[in-house]
């Protein structure tokens, strides 16, 4: 039982671990179809034409991480090199759900200009190994035309 | 937020237009979480997904940032801070330092 114990957490892990992932997914797509009249872009001047109401800095921040099935996958992938899948589709769901948390707070904006991503690890142990969280910051400025 | 100071990440106000600078305005804070918080979010890192107790430790991290940085600026007389920059780092385990910096400015 003492010895099965790695193999049920790695396989457990696995289970609820994509179940998570496949979950946020989902939610990520169906508020970015929510959020679709809120443009956010790294564009810095706004449209000349109009009037601008209100401009003001609007931030969103997240902190996701991977199961342990992904992280064991991942040490072992190191060995050989090449694409870490599992990393990859981590800080994209990050990034995304920074920028949908950015969005939904200024529901009422016509547009977030200079957008910008600020990424980085939270480490966890002394030997400089991260926790294979990622944080994300997104930040930008919410602008609201006549 | 302290009082009505206008933030932007753009190189002006939107709409106005900047009749004097003030120079860089920065604020810093590195923040931590107890300890039943970390063993959570060790506990969470196993099955993966957001660590919500580290989402909001940023968040606070940041909104701290950016209120120094505002008193900063409204130490200086500043009615707006342009040109916004957030830098983050985890300078110790478990800990988040975030760092706020831009441009003091008023506006007409």
């Amino acid at each position: 039982m003492f010895y099965g114990s790695p193999v049920i957490l790695f396989f457990g892990a696995w289970w609820i671990g994509s179940s998570i992932e496949k979950k946020h997914y989902a939610s990520i797509q169906a508020r970015e179809a929510q959020t679709l009249h809120i443009p956010a872009v790294p564009i810095r001047t706004p449209e000349a034409d109009r009037t601008i109401l209100e401009a003001r800095l609007v931030t969103g921040c997240v902190v996701v991480s991977n199961d342990y099935f992904k992280k064991v996958l991942a040490g072992l992938r190191k060995i050989f090199g090449g694409r870490l899948r599992s990393y990859e589709s981590l800080v994209d769901r990050a990034r995304r759900e920074a920028v949908l948390r950015m969005k939904e707070s200024c529901p009422e904006a016509h547009a977030i200009l200079n957008l910008r991503l600020e990424t980085s690890m939270i480490s966890q142990t002394q030997r400089d190994r991260g926790m294979g969280a990622v944080e994300v910051v997104a930040y930008g400025t919410a602008i609201r035309y006549e | 937020m302290v009082s009505n100071l206008l933030l932007t990440n753009l190189e002006t106000v939107p709409g106005r237009t900047i009749v004097e600078h003030y120079g860089l305005v920065s604020g810093s804070t590195v923040r931590a979480k107890h300890i039943g918080r970390d063993i959570m979010a060790g506990l969470k890192n196993l099955v993966g997904g957001e660590l919500k107790g580290y989402t909001e430790l940023l968040s606070d991290a940041r909104n701290e940032a950016v209120k120094r940085m505002s008193q900063q600026a409204e130490a200086l007389g500043a009615n707006a801070v342009v040109n916004i920059r957030f830098s983050t780092s985890s300078v110790s385990a478990g800990a988040a330092e975030l760092y706020a910096y831009g441009t003091a400015v008023k506006v007409a």
